[in-house]
């Protein structure tokens, strides 16, 4: 190799570093060589993922991939072993302003003595402080937080007297009220009826409509490319990444799953 | 009754008695929906064997030596539980009963053997404290409330008790809404920054402090049946949390009143001679307040509860 061609190679790796450098700072979220685990067995390996801005990305793989585990530890819920993580550029303790979260509905007890407006108003921790007091434009934005889920009627309910999906909803209005630009949704659509799912989704595409971005965790392959302009697909490793089009594959799905998905499903999928 | 009788005899057990069941009852709410609820009857059997340790080098029993004492004998706990799960390959419910009993058996054994005649610890103020004699002979009546000479010799239960108490107001409503969210949804209080790992670590401590200054006067049955009955009780009553602390108040004050009234008078109402234990008077009462808001609280039957057999 010449001196001229060695040098020109350095400095396309220079430049590829610094457009790296580059989409990271830009990114919502960026993750570089995540590694959790629980036990013995890593939950996520080594993982790499930049959220593009303003759009709406789905995590995708099957069960005990490392799906909710990525977007905690990405969040700081559970701790990793190794790798980093910037939120704008941003060390997570310094955005936390940024973030909104919707945790999976069957992590808390619903039989939590509270209403759904109280639900909403933990929303405004980080802006009321811990003696700040609840004041009356507070409440309005929280009622009108649960009316863009069609939660409105419901402010004064016993959070347990509700649905599934109208819990779902209630968690989403919470997110709604923290005001963020980068939300977070931990498979919102699980078990929840076709309204709410409606309902849901519209509220999402009208963050994005508003330069937001959303990063879901999702289980059903089949609204993927109906949802979602990119698409994560982890199993434990990242698998693929980037726009529905190119990343949602038959090869990756395929290396995803396992082998778990039979060919007409992917087929499906692949035309769908 | 009379100020005369009331103010010398009554008034001081009687507050004593209140202060320690509302300390205990307002940590009890949150560790109740945590789902800690023995967490009280861990600590309230585990601090024995370190009060026991902390008389024998001290020789006394003082608020200071009795809270290093319990704080080291529940490091000790957790050390051991640790221990047994993983060289024993026990599951953890198991290890912490095996813990909490053996260190409680052995805190028993070793008050057995020393001498601790001058004080009031030996194994049945252990176990009901000695309420009843925490009375104040130099009141003279209402008006000794008012008077230096006489306050100067109050039993020394009632202020550390006191004091005890505002600590763990001022915990709660400090870190009140902080709480409130951690309790309800962890992950979620995380990804706000709020710090749950040391909230809840501070919820315990305040919990134990609060049962080894009550189990000084009352015992350790009534510090277990004030960290679950008022709370479980008030839960019944109503939907709403903030409700579910004023209700959880209220029946620990009513446990302690009636419960103290109860062991002083009940048995010479039914024509018996002598009192009974009114801390145990106390831990019935409650009992039974738990049965009837169990049977007849507005809230009791709910969508979400856990299921009844």
């Amino acid at each position: 190799m010449s001196l001229d061609a060695a040098n020109s190679l350095i400095e396309n790796r220079v430049v590829a570093g610094l457009d790296q450098d580059a989409k990271i700072a830009q990114s919502p979220l960026a993750v570089r060589g995540l590694t959790v685990s629980y036990g013995e067995k890593p939950a996520v390996f080594s993982v790499d993922m930049t959220v593009e801005p303003g759009q709406m990305t789905a995590i995708i793989g099957p069960n005990g991939a490392g799906k909710s585990t990525l977007l905690k530890a990405a969040l700081g819920i559970v701790a990793p072993i190794s790798g980093r993580v910037t939120i704008f550029g941003r060390p997570l303790a310094e955005q936390r302003a940024r973030i909104a979260y919707v945790p999976q509905r069957a992590s808390v007890d619903w039989d939590f003595p509270t209403r759904v407006i109280d639900v909403v108003l933990m929303g405004l921790y980080r802006e009321l402080g811990l003696l700040g007091r609840i004041k009356g434009n507070h409440r309005a934005r929280a009622l009108d937080c649960l009316s863009r889920v069609g939660m409105a009627d419901f402010a004064t309910r016993q959070i347990g007297q509700l649905s599934g999906g109208q819990q779902q909803r209630v968690f989403l209005a919470r997110a709604l009220a923290q005001g963020a630009d980068l939300y977070l949704l931990d498979e919102p659509f699980a078990g929840v009826d076709a309204a709410t799912e409606k309902a849901i989704i519209s509220v999402l595409k009208s963050l994005r409509a508003a330069g937001k971005t959303v990063v879901v965790v999702h289980h059903d392959l089949a609204t993927v490319a109906e949802y979602f302009d990119n698409v994560f697909l982890i199993n434990t490793r990242r698998v693929a990444e980037g726009p529905v089009a190119e990343a949602f594959s038959e090869e990756s799905l395929q290396v995803a799953y396992g082998g778990r998905l039979a060919a007409t499903q992917i087929d499906q999928l692949a035309r769908g | 009754m009379s100020g005369e009788e009331f103010v010398p005899l009554s008034l001081t057990p009687m507050l004593i008695g209140v202060f320690a069941a509302v300390a205990c009852a307002l940590p009890g709410n949150f560790l109740l929906l945590r789902r800690q609820a023995l967490i009280g009857d861990a600590i309230s059997h585990v601090v024995l064997p370190g009060i026991v340790v902390a008389f024998l080098l001290t020789g006394m029993i003082a608020a200071w030596p009795m809270m290093l004492g319990a704080a080291g004998a529940a490091l000790v706990a957790v050390v051991l539980i640790e221990a047994i799960r993983r060289l024993g390959r026990i599951e953890p419910g198991a290890a912490m009963g095996v813990v909490f009993t053996t260190m409680f058996a052995f805190g028993v054994l070793l008050l057995e053997q020393s001498d601790t005649s001058a004080v009031h610890l030996d194994v049945e103020h252990a176990l009901y404290g000695n309420l009843e004699s925490l009375i104040w002979l130099d009141a003279t009546g209402w008006r000794s409330l008012l008077d230096p000479q006489a306050l100067r010799y109050l039993p020394v239960e009632l202020p550390r008790m006191a004091l005890t108490l505002a600590g763990v107001c001022l915990f709660i409503a400090l870190f009140w809404r902080a709480l409130k969210i951690s309790t309800f949804d962890e992950g979620f209080a995380r990804t706000m920054g709020i710090r749950t790992n040391l909230l809840g670590l501070g919820l315990v401590i305040t919990a134990a402090v609060a049962a080894v200054a009550a189990f000084d006067a009352v015992g350790s049955i009534i510090v277990i049946a004030m960290f679950i009955c008022p709370a479980a009780s008030a839960r019944m009553m109503t939907n709403r949390l903030e409700a579910q602390i004023g209700w959880s108040v209220g029946f620990a004050v009513l446990a302690a009143v009636l419960g103290y009234v109860l062991a002083g008078y009940g048995p010479l109402w039914l024509g018996g001679q002598d009192a009974v234990s009114t801390a145990g008077m106390i831990a019935t009462v409650s009992g039974g307040v738990l049965a009837v808001t169990a049977k007849c609280g507005p809230c009791r039957s709910r969508a979400g509860a856990p299921a009844g057999v």
